[in-house]
């Protein structure tokens, strides 16, 4: 009795300033994680409160938020989406890839960390926040401007990176010999092409397994069965050592037409409950000492971040032949990241390798999910000041 | 008329096309049923500088009100054209007795000398029905004659 009175009183506590700090963000116009984030930091190892019974159940909590995390970034493109987008962007995701990842990589050496640090880094500097940069264009009015689609569509194809990429991460984390290495990234690989042909395919027999598409639709009966599928496969991936982030996103991908637009709605919310606890969970297991010493790099790598996503953006448009301006807004729409740089930054540090990697994984993160709406913001004023400057060309 | 359409992943479609005074209007349509109405940029055609987002029930009214008008005026040009004819649109109400009869069992023509020439279903115009079309409550009959005969389909379609 004692031990639930307790655990009430402290997630009752993280859940109510989770909210306050929210509030705050939106206020200000700025994405709520980093602020999630610097709550995980105070409450967690080394941080001015400490939370003792609750911490069990944060743990396990995070751990449904990536599932919701991955689940809904599939929900997110149906399976036709994805290839179309592997068809008319690849030129613009590969840039996307390398340009991006490449910071990342170069930290780890340059930190010493070795060569799976180095694969995790670039992982965390190369992925943009889906969710961040959409709700900056809804709310800056973008979602018609002509440069939107080529955003867009650069997100997809990391989302479909992010498909090969988990299963090589775990199994580089995992220490497994090449050989065994290499057969789980083959089965999720393997699982990967089956999905996406299911469910370009035969979208309405994997579709049943959640819903009868003769009843009512029913958002509670969707929900646990949505939920339940995805935690089943996101165990078994789990047990074929695949990644259970992996999984959730598979089945995210063969759900598809109105039923995936009805769970990605039924399951919003849940979402952002987990995945807030998710964050506050990265954020506890960071201690806050080893945030200042991480700023420097950070900074840097914000820099760089900055950089190389505005060229990509600007390539990727120009390529659409999409003007000046344009070409400006559409890479300064994708610098923002967010929630899947610490996805796989909790990968690693739950793995246990190189300390330092949280602390710079979160301070990157909390420059990048600020600054990234904010460049988005004033990348018209800042391009049309610079432009009034330069002599007008004739 | 050229309108584009293009793919967002994620959010749904858009749609967008010039008009002959130079602007480009667009549609964004969103996967839930809300709708938006952009107009680009003069200066930087790329850019949205106009969005009014409506409903799915807003959408709807505006359609209506952008499409059906127009139909009305095209009735009232027949009286214009042919002294003596009028266009009238008449309501099939519940409790019509040909509500769920087929127009053939009206002999509406035979009855009172006017012309069933189209009928109006959810903002679906079918024209020329034929007399196996069967009637619904709601359905907007549209019938042209002198306008003794229509007021006499008006009756008729009222209280049989």
């Amino acid at each position: 009795m004692h031990a639930t009175t307790t655990i009430f009183l402290e997630l009752g506590a993280v859940l109510f300033a989770l909210g306050v700090l929210g509030h705050l963000a939106i206020r200000v116009g700025i994405s709520p994680i980093p602020l999630y984030l610097l709550g995980g930091l105070t409450v967690g190892h080394g941080g001015l409160i400490s939370l003792g019974a609750s911490e069990e159940f944060i743990e396990i909590g995070a751990e449904i938020g990536v599932v919701l995390l991955l689940l809904t970034l599939g929900l997110e493109y149906t399976a036709s989406e994805l290839l179309s987008g592997l068809r008319q962007a690849a030129p613009a995701g590969v840039l996307d890839l390398v340009l991006n990842a490449l910071p990342g990589i170069v930290a780890a050496f340059i930190l010493g960390w070795g060569p799976t640090a180095a694969v995790v880094m670039g992982g965390v500097t190369a992925i943009s926040s889906s969710g961040i940069i959409a709700k900056v264009l809804g709310d800056l009015g973008r979602l018609g401007n002509r440069e939107t689609p080529v955003v867009l569509s650069v997100l997809v194809l990391e989302d479909l990176a992010m498909a090969v990429y988990l299963p090589v991460l775990t199994a580089l984390l995992a220490h497994q010999t090449f050989a065994r290495g290499s057969l789980t990234v083959a089965i999720a690989l393997g699982l990967l092409v089956a999905v996406l042909f299911l469910a370009v395919r035969h979208s309405d027999k994997v579709t049943r397994l959640v819903f009868d598409p003769k009843a009512d639709r029913n958002d509670e009966i969707l929900l646990l069965r949505v939920l339940g599928l995805a935690l089943l496969v996101a165990g078994l991936a789990q047990k074929m050592q695949v990644s259970t982030a992996v999984g959730a996103f598979l089945v995210g991908i063969a759900l598809s037409g109105p039923i995936a637009e009805g769970a990605a709605e039924v399951l919003s919310p849940l979402r952002d409950l987990f995945a807030a606890v998710f964050f506050v969970f990265f954020g506890m297991q960071t201690d806050p000492e080893s945030i200042p010493s991480a700023l420097l790099a950070g900074s840097l790598l914000a820099v760089a971040g900055i950089t190389t996503k505005i060229i990509t953006g600007w390539w990727a448009a120009r390529r659409a032949g999409i003007g000046t301006m344009g070409r400006f807004r559409a890479g300064a729409a994708l610098v923002a990241r967010g929630e899947f740089s610490i996805v796989i930054a909790g990968l690693a540090v739950a793995a246990g390798i190189e300390p330092k990697l949280g602390p710079l994984a979160a301070c990157y993160v909390l420059l990048m999910a600020i600054t990234g709406p904010l460049v988005a913001r004033f990348v018209e004023p800042a391009t049309r000041a610079v432009r009034k400057r330069l002599p007008a060309r004739a | 008329m050229d309108i584009e359409e293009t793919a967002l992943p994620g959010i749904g479609l858009r749609h967008d096309f010039q008009t002959r005074g130079g602007r480009r209007v667009g549609v964004v349509s969103h996967h839930h049923g809300r709708r938006d109405i952009v107009l680009y940029d003069v200066q930087d055609s790329d850019a949205v500088g106009e969005c009014i987002t409506l409903t799915a029930e807003e959408s709807d009214v505006l359609s209506e009100l952008l499409g059906a008008p127009h139909f009305v005026e095209k009735l009232a040009d027949i009286s214009r054209v042919f002294a003596g004819l009028v266009g009238e649109q008449i309501t099939i109400t519940p409790g019509s007795p040909y509500a769920g009869r087929l127009l053939g069992d009206t002999q509406a023509r035979t009855r009172t000398g006017a012309s069933i020439v189209a009928v109006v279903r959810d903002h679906v115009v079918q024209a020329s029905p034929r007399p196996d079309f069967r009637f619904e409550a709601g359905d907007i009959v549209v019938v042209v004659g002198t306008p003794e005969n229509t007021a006499s389909v008006a009756t008729l379609l009222r209280t049989g």
